[in-house]
């Protein structure tokens, strides 16, 4: 498409304006990390490890960190079996009603993270504690898994339509049951799919606040629980700074691996 | 070996409302290499996917070698595909690709390594092995998966549309080459397709599929100069009825005839016609000129159309042009027209 040089330019400048509205508060963010002033002071009079340091010795900020890589990865296991078998089911069988699963399965990520949380709060209450369970990691694993599992239905969902069936039954051709053709054939076709999923599913639990505040209890506390609960303490400030900007660097590595995963293997290389 | 390699009996099945196969009931003999050809939808692919173990019948049995084997799982079953689409698998190279079959029925590394190189070379692609089927051309990928089904020795090969992807060129090759390689190995090779020169150049025998069953089972040359129904008449070749008062007039006979293109003289009107012969007068309407044939569209005066096929053998395409519109005479003999049942 030809466009004029005005128009490229007003696109371009468009881009731009986007993307700065987005990256350069977080930018803003990871300088001030390193800003030798305590409340910020604009342009920054140094620079100063000792944000990071203070955050590194902070118990606080490490128990909150390992509660928040359990509660990704046991939300991201259970989003890896259930999003993998649904998307089998409803990739390679029809049924009565297989629509509505699918959009059954689709709505908890469109659905308000706090409609989520209370209606998982009343219920865990509800079921949960005649048992003598209270709200804990569990519970903030099965809340996560909800909308992690779309994650991973999605990728796996999308890389069965691009390889179809037929591959399977060539496999059966040759004489392998079925067992033998999931581990020789169908899984690693689907493999990076799931790595693509898992990783986003992992993001996504990890980064958390909403349905976490409803359904982790007193007990337990992650990360973006802990920073929540000190962005207004004002000697904390610094510290809290250095989280979110560890938050965004570790929340870019997953995303990218996982663009990158969801794009290629399937097809011939 | 007095089983049939493959005898289906009754076979019958439906998607739901769908009647996809109504009926089929074939023996293919031990060696045979086998064509089912008919139009998109009328079966035959269905068949060959219960055949395989990939569809189970609504009724009916299928037996491999005497052996009744309409339950058994893909698997469990002495037959190989050769799909449409191929169906290699993408993430291994085409060494692992050949030796999958051996490989999941636990044939020793070492034997499974040599009987695939073997198969590879008997396809004339020694020296692909490490590469990735996506680094083939359609061509060489259609001889992987040929090599990957032949690698196991089945008691019967499947092919489903084998060279419905490759371009013509490359299908009157391969067809020669199918033939060739069916001849070495011996194994009964059963083949789906819906182009009746491909079915007629490479098979023994061939059966035509129309909704759901088998209009008729015979050898190419059967199936061309004798087809029993109209519809075999049409599909396989021009089909050239003469029928109702034309067949009264023409003929002197009741009923509904056929008489292929290439059995058809184009003379003048005043050719002599011996006792051995029949012929119909008409007008030429239309005249295709095809490079080494003409194709005559004979307008008959008792009514009806006949299309004539002429080897150009002295003509140039100016002299037959010029015909268009004179009155003719078609002249064939007798034994050429066949009654078709209606």
């Amino acid at each position: 498409m030809n466009l004029s040089r005005t128009a490229r330019a007003m696109l371009w400048a468009a881009l731009a304006g986007g993307l700065a509205v987005v990256y350069v508060p977080l930018l803003i963010v990871l300088l001030n990390s390193f800003n030798a002033d305590r409340t910020f002071g604009w342009p920054p009079p140094g620079f100063t490890l000792r944000w990071w340091e203070a955050a590194w010795n902070s118990t606080g900020v490490r128990e909150a960190l390992w509660t928040s890589i359990q509660a990704a990865l046991g939300a991201t296991a259970i989003a890896l079996v259930l999003g993998t078998m649904v998307a089998f089911a409803l990739q390679r069988h029809s049924f009565f009603g297989r629509d509505a699963v699918s959009l059954l399965i689709i709505l908890p990520i469109a659905l308000p993270g706090i409609v989520t949380g209370i209606a998982l709060n009343n219920a865990f209450r509800a079921v949960l504690e005649p048992f003598g369970l209270g709200l804990g990691m569990f519970t903030v694993i099965v809340g996560h898994a909800t909308f992690c599992v779309v994650t991973v239905y999605n990728n796996v969902l999308a890389r069965l339509r691009r390889t179809g069936s037929s591959l399977e039954e060539a496999s059966a051709d040759l004489g392998a049951d079925v067992f033998t053709t999931f581990r020789l054939v169908t899984f690693p076709m689907i493999r990076s799919a799931l790595l693509a999923g898992g990783l986003l599913a992992f993001a996504l639990s990890f980064d958390e606040i909403i349905v976490t505040t409803f359904t982790a209890g007193a007990g337990v506390k992650t990360l973006p629980l802990w920073i929540f609960e000190n962005l207004f303490r004002p000697n904390q400030a610094p510290v809290v700074n250095v989280v979110a900007a560890a938050l965004i660097v570790l929340s870019v590595v997953p995303i990218y691996l996982a663009q990158r995963l969801s794009g290629g293997e399937a097809g011939p290389r | 070996m007095s089983d049939p390699a493959v005898r289906l009996s009754g076979l019958r099945k439906s998607f739901g409302a769908v009647h996809a196969v109504t009926g089929v009931d074939l023996d293919i003999a031990d060696g045979e290499f086998f064509a089912m050809l008919g139009p998109s939808g009328s079966g035959k692919t269905t068949v060959l996917r219960m055949i395989a173990g990939f569809e189970t019948p609504t009724s009916g049995t299928v037996e491999l070698g005497g052996a009744d084997v309409t339950r058994l799982a893909p698997f469990e079953r002495d037959v190989n595909t050769v799909f449409q689409d191929y169906a290699l698998f993408p993430h291994m190279n085409v060494l692992d690709n050949v030796e999958y079959g051996l490989r999941v029925k636990r044939v020793p590394r070492a034997e499974r390594h040599e009987r695939a190189l073997a198969a590879l070379a008997s396809v004339r692609l020694e020296g692909y092995g490490g590469r990735r089927p996506g680094q083939l051309s359609g061509g060489q990928r259609q001889r992987v998966a040929l090599a990957r089904a032949l690698v196991n020795r089945p008691r019967v090969l499947l092919l489903d549309e084998p060279l419905g992807a490759l371009d013509l060129k490359l299908r009157e090759e391969m067809q020669v080459e199918l033939k060739s390689i069916q001849r070495e190995v011996g194994i009964t090779f059963l083949f789906v397709t819906h182009d009746q020169e491909e079915a007629l150049t490479m098979s023994d025998r061939v059966a035509v599929f129309n909704e759901g069953r088998v209009e008729q089972v015979g050898t190419p040359a059967e199936i061309y100069e004798r087809p029993s129904t109209a519809f075999v008449a049409g599909f396989v070749g021009t089909s050239n009825l003469i029928s109702g008062e034309a067949a009264q007039a023409v003929l002197g006979k009741e009923g509904t005839f056929s008489v292929r293109p290439e059995k058809l003289r184009v003379a003048g009107l005043g050719e002599s016609v011996d006792g051995a012969e029949h012929s119909a007068t008409g007008t030429v309407s239309e005249v295709v000129y095809a490079g080494p044939a003409t194709r005559f569209v004979v307008e008959l005066d008792a009514g009806g159309r006949l299309i004539a096929l002429q080897q150009n053998l002295q003509v140039s395409s100016m002299d037959v042009m010029s015909l268009r519109g004179t009155r003719v005479r078609l002249v064939w003999h007798r034994r050429h027209e066949f009654a078709i049942v209606s």
